[in-house]
């Protein structure tokens, strides 16, 4: 029988951590995700998991750690949040191009400066480009049932990257929800023992990891990442399978909300799609055919899945929790407009700025960009010029 | 067990020959001298900070290495070697990876002293069962001679330029390996190239077989940074040491040691005047840098008299 339990998502992350029990945890202290690493020390200090922890002394050194324990043949997890991911930086791009499917709990924070301790997306999506997959969690069912699908997701053979198990700051991962666990002998078996290829501390083989590549080579190692990530859209569609089998809970690249016959659709990611479909079930109340199309899978990008659910569309606000400084819009703005292109010429686009640094996003504020798109739609036109919602004049 | 430089030497090599370091570089000589110190029996993972060893010895497709080796980045050898070791700890512990390996990473100057200071300070602090081995040549050589804090005073560097209105590098250098002591861990040991590398060996040794975190600084002359002859190099060490600006002396569970004291200690031109990076200093009327410099090493020698009495 599943357990029901009232949990904050990083409760709910760390406990998936502790079913899991992998071999390494290398962290650092970050609000918002501080508390994972410190829930995951309590579980090793009681001993309810046998996890060798790393007390790092910086984000740089928790990535750097993963790289090398997760070489080693070691599953390895970690958690940071904004300053703590950008630390990482450098060190992202080495752990997916050495294929180490390290799984990272990313707790979406606002980066600096100014400072801020709020949830934006600023943090990951500054990392989008690194060739980790990022999956987004609406709440911390959610966000539990993601870790372990991730985990999976980055050690399947055909992938073996990465992967960010992303949730956001505070509206997720410190609100209390009723959720529901899977019991711990379920998790053992979905996740199976961490067996890979090759390793450093294979007695029977020495290994050699992150050599020097030389022109000759590089351009046909990127592209074996890249096809992995392309890879990873049948591993993540695959493992939901698995994943629905035993739980009941069914999991794609993107959620469609009331969509089937929509004509003002919003694509948004992450907590605030809880808002989306509330302001959508109130517009549907009133007779408005408004959908939501909630991204849960960033990278690899669904573009073909947004194309497939637009179909039908009238106008859609493509939703921004990040300014990308491109004086051009957010970067779901762009991948949404690119995935459009020469497919739905027709439908009527804007792309908003909204809830940075934590600003609250209230079911009214969306229900204003439905009222937009209706109004573009009664015109004809969208506006020239990306835009930011509920800005204080 | 007395050094047999003979058994020692016939040992089968753990890098391999072939690697593209410079004739006369100081940094595979350490390499070696480390890793001979392996018992044959066990097996090692070696991790490299980005630096001319790494860009040498592992460049796809080839490996110099005979164990286990990961490079990751410039800044981060120790942390990286942490995450080696810990997966082992886990590993171990479940049966699945044999007990005896030892873990070893290796930094220049600019990954140890500079850059990748507060990683391997981290990893010290923990105390990983590790050895970190920081071959010093005293500049960022990989990316062509500038200076680091492990630079001595005066010398020339490409970011400490003589000219006209310079005389080189204007600060001391950090004194890093009493810095590692600082942080208490078992063992801290400072080398050179010295006869027939028995010192190396034994502290080597020592660092390896040591439970916990070790250190070792290995002075690893440069010959592009440092202007000499490739045959110069067991002569600039020799002086490096009897000059007293690189003494050799170790730090066992916070006992400090001293391990070669001379009868005469030479002056430091005869160590400055093997390098053309000390050149300018023999110009007529630069005598008082020299002298300076002579000030500099005989105040840390007699800080390291009273520390290992």
């Amino acid at each position: 029988m599943a357990i029901q339990d009232r949990l904050s998502g990083n409760e709910a992350v760390s406990i998936a951590m502790k079913q899991i029990n992998p071999d390494v945890m290398p962290a650092f202290p970050i609000t918002p995700s501080t508390e994972i690493p410190q829930y995951v020390s309590q579980f090793i200090a009681n001993g309810e998991m046998d996890t060798v922890f790393i007390p790092v002394e910086s984000e740089h050194s928790a990535m750097s750690a993963c790289i090398g324990s997760q070489s080693a043949g070691g599953r390895t997890v970690t958690a940071t949040s904004s300053c703590g991911l950008a630390l990482m930086f450098e060190m992202l791009y080495v752990a997916a191009s050495n294929r180490l499917p390290i799984t990272m709990a990313v707790v979406n924070r606002a980066l600096s400066g100014p400072i801020n301790i709020n949830n934006d997306h600023s943090d990951s999506m500054g990392a989008r480009d690194s060739g980790w997959l990022q999956i987004y969690a609406e709440n911390a069912q959610e966000a539990y049932d993601n870790f372990f699908q991730c985990m999976r997701i980055g050690e399947h053979p055909a992938v073996q990257l990465p992967v960010m198990c992303c949730q956001d700051g505070f509206i997720t991962s410190h609100a209390v929800e009723r959720m529901e666990l899977i019991e711990t002998e379920k998790v053992k078996a979905f996740m199976g023992e961490y067996k890979p290829e090759h390793y450093l501390l294979n007695p029977d083989e020495t290994l050699a990891v992150g050599p020097y590549d030389i022109p000759q080579y590089y351009m046909e190692h990127k592209k074996a990442q890249a096809v992995a990530m392309e890879n990873a859209r049948e591993a993540i569609m695959e493992v939901a399978k698995e994943f629905e089998a035993m739980t009941g809970r069914k999991y794609g690249m993107i959620e469609e909300y009331r969509m089937e016959d929509a004509e003002l659709a919003m694509i948004i990611i992450g907590s605030s799609a809880g808002t989306a479909k509330e302001a959508c079930d109130e517009l549907r109340a009133a007779g408005v055919k408004a959908g939501v199309i909630k991204v849960r899978v960033f990278r690899p990008f669904p573009a073909e899945e947004i194309v497939a659910a637009l179909k039908g569309v009238k106008a859609v606000a493509i939703m921004d929790k990040t300014e990308s400084f491109s004086a051009n819009g957010g970067p779901m703005g762009a991948e949404v407009k690119a995935a459009m292109f020469g497919k739905l010429n027709d439908v009527l686009v804007t792309n908003y700025i909204y809830g940075i640094g934590g600003r609250d996003v209230k079911v009214d504020d969306l229900k204003s960009v439905y009222d937009k798109l209706a109004e573009m739609v009664k015109t004809g036109k969208a506006p020239e010029h990306y835009q930011y919602l509920a800005l204080r004049d | 067990m007395a050094y047999n430089f003979k058994e020692v030497m016939e040992r089968p090599d753990r890098l391999a020959s072939g690697h593209r370091m410079c004739a006369g570089c100081g940094a595979p000589i350490a390499v070696r001298g480390v890793l001979r110190a392996i018992k044959p029996e066990d097996k090692a993972v070696i991790c490299s900070a980005t630096c001319c060893l790494e860009v040498s010895t592992c460049m796809y497709p080839y490996t110099s290495w005979k164990d286990s080796f990961i490079h990751n980045a410039f800044e981060n050898a120790a942390a990286t070697i942490s995450g080696v070791e810990a997966a082992h700890k886990a590993l171990a512990a479940k049966g699945k990876v044999p007990q005896n390996y030892k873990f070893i990473a290796f930094g220049g100057d600019g990954g140890t002293y500079d850059i990748g200071f507060q990683s391997l300070s981290g990893a010290m602090e923990r105390n990983h069962d590790m050895v970190y081995v920081c071959y010093d040549n005293e500049a960022y050589m990989n990316t062509g001679i500038q200076r680091s804090s492990a630079t001595p005073l005066y010398a020339d560097t490409t970011t400490s330029a003589t000219g006209k209105a310079s005389s080189g590098k204007t600060q001391n250098r950090k004194d890093l390996a009493e810095v590692i002591a600082a942080h208490h861990v078992p063992y801290v040991a400072q080398t050179t190239f010295i006869g027939n590398l028995k010192d190396l060996h034994e502290k080597s040794e020592k660092a390896l077989y040591t439970p916990g975190a070790a250190f070792l600084n290995v002075l690893a002359p440069c010959p592009r940074g440092w202007r000499y002859e490739a045959e110069d190099i067991g002569e600039i060490c020799k002086m490096a040491v009897e000059t007293c600006f690189w003494p050799l002396f170790e730090v066992e569970n916070d006992v400090w040691k001293i391990n070669y004291q001379p009868k005469n200690k030479r002056p430091i031109e005869d160590f400055l005047k093997t390098q053309g990076r000390f050149k300018h200093l023999f110009k007529k009327g630069n005598e008082h840098l020299i002298a300076d410099i002579q000030k500099e090493v005989d105040h840390r020698w007699e800080l390291l008299l009273k520390r290992a009495q």
